[in-house]
């Protein structure tokens, strides 16, 4: 099953590759890693989307809390959350292909950002389901590059 | 008063109590060498090799229960140590390992010696700096001994940049706590959860305390012994529990696991309640996860999550220390009646009866188990006894019979050959009035002969135990098992004379060939009270180690020895080494 850990963790050099580390010397599935400081410049915090059974998400949580860094790991998905992902994706458009592409940008409420004489550059904030689609739904037309930002998330309850 | 970086951290270690300093100079860490140079309460013992050193602070830990300390220079220094530190946190052991670094302005640029030695140590060590100011040095040490020796304890590195050694700034104060929001280590477990232990510990027909090294390593060998016979419960111990509670008592089963005792294993398989205290279920000790204990509820303590859960699934989870959590369950359990457990009494002693660890003697022929026991007898079983990685590590664990914790020190985790002889220097110099001995094979004790020299620099007696049967002898166990008697590369030709090797070095070697030599020969080295001796007994070399369970098989599938000579191993098996 598909989990959301978010890590509150020291913002610290080298605290990444420590979680990076981590995954992979156990041999965990990292699906994307997001991470920035937070409000609090002396913290980071870390998204990370990981598949794995019970057991192991279980695993992945404590070995996490094990790194020395690391102040506070939450399973998101365990709980009423908020998740978001953002897509930048550049387009090829043309005379006949923008009207749909337009529709399309409609449909889905994504946003241009730029416009060039033969290029949008789109971007689409939501769940990753609704990124899927939107890309889904461009697959008739020439896509010329995608960047996603991977999941980031916060839990609904005041006190997380 | 303006200090350098070198002595400001001079400072820090002596604020840390530390005696010894085991480690190899190099240029990044010049100035360090310099500042120790300077002062006489931290004595540095010089190693011959970078990984003599750490093993050498580990068995200073082990033994005296302190942190090992190791300095080591930047490149080959901490690279050369990295087998020490893997050995260290496989075991749990405290340990701060100060590695220099190339100048600040050139990390980065592949100067000479330079390695990315906190990327490099990452995943062997509980936590790493890299310091890069010089007002970071006295907290940075503070909190590296502090991680290195609380919750389960582990190595922990700090690399530290050649200018900032250098550099210069006012002497800061040496704080005495540390309060790191980031690590919080538990002490007490969850009272709820010692009730449900208890509960389940009151009901149980035929319970079994499996202890593991955090009752050595959590000292709490005084309240494993009164909650065991508080209790009057069977237990049995993994290889790095050994001596926590006396093997000499009739609670006592003898080692689990691989090479453990037939009543042990058979006592785990059958239990319907096993206490585990302070272990991981290790797979030396589980055997075959899927027929590991299938009619028991499992309580388990253990001062680390993650290892609750890890391996396999438990009823009762406490997390704590080992020393707290055994105090609570004792109070908790005083004066409660326990059920009656004399049927699993008598089951047991049924199996004791089989006395799994008999072994052939042969006329002419030096048994490799009598060494041990005889190592046993002349040492009256108080000696400090370290080993290496093999055959003889086995037949140590089983035929010196630990009476007291801390007195059997060898890499458990790792296994790693060349842990013994450096360790055992580490132990003498923390235990000089102890007897310390080595029990290594002709292949472990040449990974590193070279600390020799040291031994003889700084006067550490030890008394070499070198059981010579010419192969590597587990190896050797597993081709002639499991691989048709194809002795791929197990047999050591051109061996040196150890006795000359020994002698070249400034010791003492004996060799011994025949069996009525051998307690003279052992009698005679630990009358030498302050020399090393060598003592190079030449076994027989088709001897085994049994009991054994196979690869694959189940604690209740167990070969014994002169009844199941030959060993078989499915696929699987095979598979799992």
């Amino acid at each position: 099953m598909r989990h959301i850990i978010s890590v509150l963790l020291e913002n610290e050099a080298g605290a990444l590759s420590r979680v990076a580390g981590l995954f992979s010397a156990r041999g965990f599935n990292i699906e994307s890693l997001t991470v920035a400081a937070t409000n609090d410049l002396t913290l980071s915090r870390m998204t990370i989307v990981s598949v794995g059974n019970d057991n192991i998400i279980e695993q992945i949580v404590k070995q996490l809390y094990k790194l020395i860094d690391v102040v506070k790991v939450t399973d998101l998905t365990a709980t009423e959350h908020i998740e978001r992902e953002l897509l930048l994706v550049k387009i090829d458009v043309n005379q006949n292909t923008q009207a749909d592409i337009d529709k399309k940008i409609d449909e889905f409420s994504a946003k241009i950002v730029d416009v060039s004489e033969d290029t949008y550059i789109i971007e689409l904030a939501g769940q990753s389901k609704k990124i899927n689609d939107f890309l889904d739904s461009l697959g008739a037309f020439k896509i010329l590059e995608v960047s996603r930002t991977g999941v980031t998330g916060v839990c609904q309850r005041r006190e997380s | 008063m303006k200090l350098n970086g070198a002595q400001i951290l001079v400072k820090s270690l002596k604020n840390e109590s530390v005696e010894h300093i085991f480690g190899y100079p190099g240029g990044a860490v010049l100035h360090i060498y310099d500042a120790l140079d300077a002062q006489n309460d931290i004595m540095h013992i010089l190693v011959r090799h970078e990984q003599g050193a750490a093993h050498a602070a580990d068995g200073y830990a082990r033994a005296s229960g302190k942190v090992g300390v190791v300095l080591v220079t930047s490149g080959p220094g901490i690279t050369n140590a990295v087998t020490g530190i893997a050995t260290a946190y496989m075991d749990s052991i405290p340990m701060v390992v100060i590695s220099g670094q190339v100048p600040s302005p050139l990390i980065g640029n592949d100067a000479f010696q330079e390695v990315d030695a906190v990327g490099i140590t990452r995943s062997c060590v509980k936590h790493n700096f890299l310091i890069k100011d010089i007002d970071q040095i006295a907290s940075t040490v503070k909190k590296a001994f502090h991680i290195a020796s609380t919750g389960r304890p582990g190595p922990v590195l700090i690399d530290i940049p050649k200018d900032i050694t250098i550099a210069q700034t006012q002497e800061p104060t040496y704080s005495g706590v540390v309060d790191m929001r980031s690590y919080q280590p538990i002490v007490d477990g969850e009272p709820e959860q010692i009730t449900r232990a208890a509960e389940l510990i009151l009901s149980s027909k035929q319970p079994i305390i499996y202890a593991g090294g955090g009752c050595v390593i959590g000292n709490a060998d005084q309240e494993l012994r009164e909650f065991t016979r508080q209790l009057n419960f069977p237990i049995t111990q993994t290889l790095m529990g050994l001596g926590a509670y006396p093997a000499n008592d009739e609670l006592f089963l003898g080692m689990l696991g691989m090479h453990g005792t037939y009543e042990a294993n058979m006592s785990m398989h059958d239990s319907d309640c096993v206490i585990a205290v302070g272990a991981r279920f290790d797979d030396r000790i589980t055997a075959n996860i899927d027929k590991f204990c299938p009619t028991a509820k499992i309580i388990h303590i253990d001062i680390d999550p993650s290892s609750i859960g890890k391996n396999v699934a438990v009823d009762v989870a406490i997390v704590g220390e080992v020393k707290s959590v055994l105090q609570d369950l004792i109070t908790a359990l005083k004066d409660k009646k326990t059920a009656d457990i004399s049927t699993w009494w008598s089951q047991i002693k049924q199996w004791r009866s089989v006395d799994s660890l008999a072994y052939q003697t042969k006329e002419g022929v030096i048994k490799p188990q009598t060494v041990i026991e005889t190592l046993y007898e002349v040492t009256n079983g108080k000696a400090i006894v370290t080993s290496d990685v093999g055959q003889h590590q086995m037949w140590a664990a089983q035929y010196y019979h630990f009476d007291e914790p801390r007195r059997w020190i060898n890499s458990g985790g790792l296994g790693t050959m060349g842990f013994g002889l450096p360790a055992a220097m580490g132990a003498k110099l923390a235990k000089p009035e102890m007897d310390v001995a080595c029990v290594t094979g002709e292949g472990s004790i040449q990974m590193m002969t070279q600390e020799l020299s040291t031994m003889l620099q700084y006067n550490t007696p030890v008394k070499i135990i070198n059981l010579n049967n010419g192969y590597l002898g587990m190896v050797r166990q597993w081709q002639e098992f499991f691989y048709e008697k194809r002795y791929a590369m197990s047999y050591m030709e051109a061996l040196p004379d150890f006795v000359k090797l020994a002698e070249s070095y400034g010791h003492i070697g004996i060799k011994v060939e025949k069996s009525a030599d051998l307690k003279d020969a052992m009698i005679e080295a630990f009358k030498q009270k302050d020399r090393t001796v060598f003592l190079d007994i030449i076994t027989d070399p088709n001897e085994n180690v049994f009991p054994m369970i196979p690869s694959g098989a189940g604690h209740n599938e167990m070969l014994l020895a002169g009844r199941d000579e030959m060993a078989s191993i499915n696929d699987e098996g095979l598979n799992l080494v």
